[in-house]
């Protein structure tokens, strides 16, 4: 970062941050002890950051698995409350997210205003948790005496390829998951993972349960298929505009036949729906009958 | 002492039904003699029938005899391009620009005739499946109506599928269907397909081509305008032809996983739209508080209907081990009254196995389930010697990694194994790859909806089985499938979502 180079000139020195991953609620490095440079865009070092492995995934995977059930129990009034939360924490530290785009390269003068997005994507799912199963489930008229119903339960764990814009499109591919009762694993992007990282501290500060997010720095073509086949994870949501990626990557999701959604938008500025929530819930139907 | 021990102890006479002992049922077949069957089938491609290009032919055959019915047209690759071609032209130039009102009235059209000749339909039916003439009668061909019904209604409210959305359909669908329910299957594909404004291309399965092609009559007879419906007949390669076919928008698929994998990876990185509908290995879980006669009825039903050719079917029974004696000693009294044969007797429960394929495929995993070491039992009711049949038949004893316990057999053949705690009976129905369905039995309100809560499937029913309806959504989680059929859910199959304004 910009201390980094001005440290010299400084009274003091300035304590550096380590870039870490987020697993299960916390802050491992890599078990492959490998690492990546984060860069600005002219190619200057700014930190350096975990290169993930094929090991990092599943260890990833079964911190979602072991969190999804629980995540999905809670009731939608306390994930909405836990998801406004992110939003408070995330508010709270705008000024240190603007200064992590800007070394990204983001416009001085567009930061303010992705960080605000961020915040109130955040806060949009967060009162969407109580409220699209009420709008997309139905009582079902059936022609025989039962009671019969459809409602949305969450896929389970979700395997985010996360979009290049580093923080609003993060938020916004993984707030939808995790607002419908899904956990997540999400293989963020190489080219600005600081504000992922970050993140992953607002997260861990929101009473968000270990397990529910996590978040891998490194390679992600090295990552994408060892996630993408992997028989515990159910969904895909595959935030990128290259068709290969997309294709390879459903491909590996065969196995167990995940359910894929593609996202190919570079602006995340509009992607904001609840459909952005039911395209990670299954329908279940349920037939009780009616009598004595 | 458990509740089974005290049951068993009086030794009941037990009633015999089935002809053997002096119970027996007279013969009460079903008259055939309106039913107007002709030698020779056609494709149907562009409101009428034609022979396929190259002039092959497969023949159909009556699986309880094993006789010939028809000769029925085998399309080629460019057959279905023909019918691909068809269902674009009728998609661009008729369908996607009729109101949506009139549109809806020829679906409700084809309701109306399936109705009228629902008989006709029923008995050709049983005849090319196989299936009880009470359950082709009953169940089949009034569903596939009130599909038809159902799915009318919806053409002029697509404003209303998708809240804060408007809604266009896909394009030209391609649909393959499977021989366990060929008429219902066709209308599931075909109404909600049409009725969102799509043409499609259908392939029956190629053992059960008959009510596909009378379905064309009635669609013809409807006045529907010629390409907006095209059945094309065939095997895997016809079924193949249709599902990669570059023109075709969204695929639509019911049939095995196996093969449902082969499309999905087919359409990888496509961006088409499809729905799959695949295999499943339902637990049935009768819990100690279930009423015991209503569960053993809703497990002959879960398991014994339609031979169990059936991808929801209740094929795994766990039972909570304090009841477990008596509900199996009860199933076995149940089974034993169970009439296998002539699938157009009216007193037939177990029809004739759809196929020398499917017979034999049961047969290795009867096989198979002896061998990995679980008590067969089968009833002792005769069979027809000519047909393809199998005996209502239990593997007790059954261990979870069993492979009668974890493949789909599509038989009549069920897996028994008992459990102790809700937990451990949760964990078993979940421990599959499949999730398409499941049943709960249990007299405990609160209990049944946990339970039902907890099973990773698309569709529960507790203290029923095997009950469907238009309006229901249906279909699977984890590898049983992608996607919803019935209800708004099955009608989102068809429909895309326009962009927010």
């Amino acid at each position: 970062m910009s201390e980094r180079r001005s440290a010299a000139a400084a009274d003091r020195l300035p304590v550096l941050k380590t870039h870490k991953v987020y697993v299960g609620g916390k802050f491992p490095r890599s078990e492959s002890g490998r690492f990546d440079r984060a860069l600005t865009p002219d190619g200057t070092p700014i930190a350096n950051i975990c290169r993930c492995s094929r090991k990092d995934v599943r260890d990833a995977v079964t911190a979602a698995r072991a969190a999804q059930a629980g995540w999905a129990a809670r009731t939608a009034y306390n994930r909405g409350q836990i998801l406004y939360r992110i939003a408070e924490m995330l508010e709270g530290r705008s000024g240190q997210f603007e200064a992590l785009l800007a070394a990204g390269g983001t416009a001085p003068d567009e930061t303010a205003a992705e960080v605000q997005a961020a915040t109130d994507r955040l806060l949009h799912y967060a009162g969407w948790t109580d409220k699209f199963q009420q709008v997309f489930s139905s009582v079902n008229p059936v022609a025989t005496s039962h009671f019969n119903f459809s409602i949305l339960e969450p896929m389970g764990v979700v395997g985010v390829l996360a979009p290049e814009s580093p923080l609003l499109g993060l938020v916004s591919s993984i707030a939808p998951a995790i607002a419908g009762g899904n956990t997540t694993v999400v293989l963020v992007t190489g080219s600005q993972p600081l504000p992922a990282t970050t993140f992953g501290e607002v997260l861990n500060s929101s009473d968000v349960p270990g397990g529910v997010v996590n978040m891998l720095t490194g390679r992600r073509d090295e990552m994408l298929a060892p996630l993408a086949a992997h028989r515990d994870v159910d969904a895909l949501l595959l935030c990128s505009p290259d068709p290969d990626v997309a294709r390879s990557a459903e491909i590996e999701a065969v196995h167990n036949l995940k359910r894929v959604a593609v996202r190919p938008h570079e602006d995340w500025t509009d992607i904001q729906s609840p459909y952005e929530i039911t395209d990670l819930q299954e329908v279940k139907t349920t037939w009780h009958p009616i009598g004595s | 002492m458990t509740k089974s021990t005290q049951a068993a102890e009086p030794e009941t006479p037990k009633l015999r039904f089935g002809g053997h002992d002096g119970w027996g049922y007279a013969p009460a077949p079903e008259s055939t003699d309106h039913v107007e069957l002709r030698d020779r089938y056609g494709l149907f491609i562009d409101g009428e029938f034609v022979d396929a290009k190259d002039g092959r032919t497969f023949e159909t055959a009556n699986p309880a005899t094993e006789e010939k019915i028809a000769d029925v047209a085998l399309a080629s690759d460019a057959d279905v391009d023909r019918a691909v071609a068809a269902a674009r032209r009728a998609y661009d130039n008729v369908w996607s620009k009729l109101a949506p009102r009139e549109r809806g009235k020829y679906v409700y059209r084809i309701a109306r005739v399936l109705q009228e000749r629902s008989r006709e339909l029923a008995i050709t039916e049983s005849l090319d499946g196989g299936k009880p003439i009470r359950e082709s009668r009953d169940v089949d061909i009034p569903l596939a109506a009130a599909h038809f019904f159902y799915y009318a209604g919806w053409a002029d409210k697509l404003d209303y599928a998708f809240p804060g959305r408007g809604a266009r359909p896909l394009g030209v669908a391609g649909q393959v269907i499977p021989w366990n329910f060929p008429l219902l299957m066709a209308a599931w594909k075909i109404a909600p397909a049409i009725a969102a404004g799509n043409t499609v291309v259908l392939k029956p399965a190629e053992t059960t081509p008959l009510t596909a092609l009378k379905l064309a009559e009635i669609i013809r007879d409807a006045g529907v305008p010629p390409g907006v419906v095209n059945i094309v007949t065939g095997a895997g390669e016809t079924g193949a032809a249709v599902v990669q076919h570059e023109d075709v928008d969204k695929v639509a698929f019911t049939g095995s996983t196996e093969v449902g994998k082969l499309i999905r990876r087919a359409l990888a990185g496509s961006g088409k739209h499809y729905t799959l509908e695949l295999g499943g290995k339902a637990a049935n879980l009768v819990f100690e508080d279930a009423a015991v006669d209503q569960a053993v009825e809703g497990i002959v039903n879960g398991i014994f209907f339609n031979q169990g050719h059936v991808c929801c079917a209740g094929s795994r029974l766990l039972v909570q081990e304090s009841v477990a004696d008596e509900v199996i000693a009860k199933l076995k009294d149940r089974m034993e009254t169970l009439i296998v044969g002539n699938p157009l007797d009216k007193n037939t429960d177990i029809g004739a196995i759809n196929s020398r394929a499917q017979l034999d495929k049961i047969e290795e995993y009867l096989e198979i389930g002896e061998a990995e070491g679980a008590e067969p039992f089968q009833t002792s009711c005769p069979v027809p010697e000519r047909g393809y049949w199998c005996r209502p038949t239990l593997f007790l004893h059954a261990s979870q990694s069993h492979r009668v316990v974890q493949e789909e057999i599509f038989g009549p053949v069920l897996a028994v194994q008992t459990f102790r705690t809700v937990d451990e009976g949760i964990a078993m129905a979940n421990n599959t790859p499949y999730g398409l369905s499941g049943g709960v039995w249990s007299d405990k309100g609160a209990k049944a909806f946990r339970v039902t809560s907890r099973i990773r499937a698309g569709v529960l029913w507790a203290n029923t089985y095997n009950k469907f309806d238009p309006t229901a959504p249906f279909g699977g989680y984890k590898e049983s499938g992608i996607g919803r059929e019935g209800g708004l859910a099955g009608l989102h199959a068809y429909l895309q979502p326009e962009a927010a304004a």
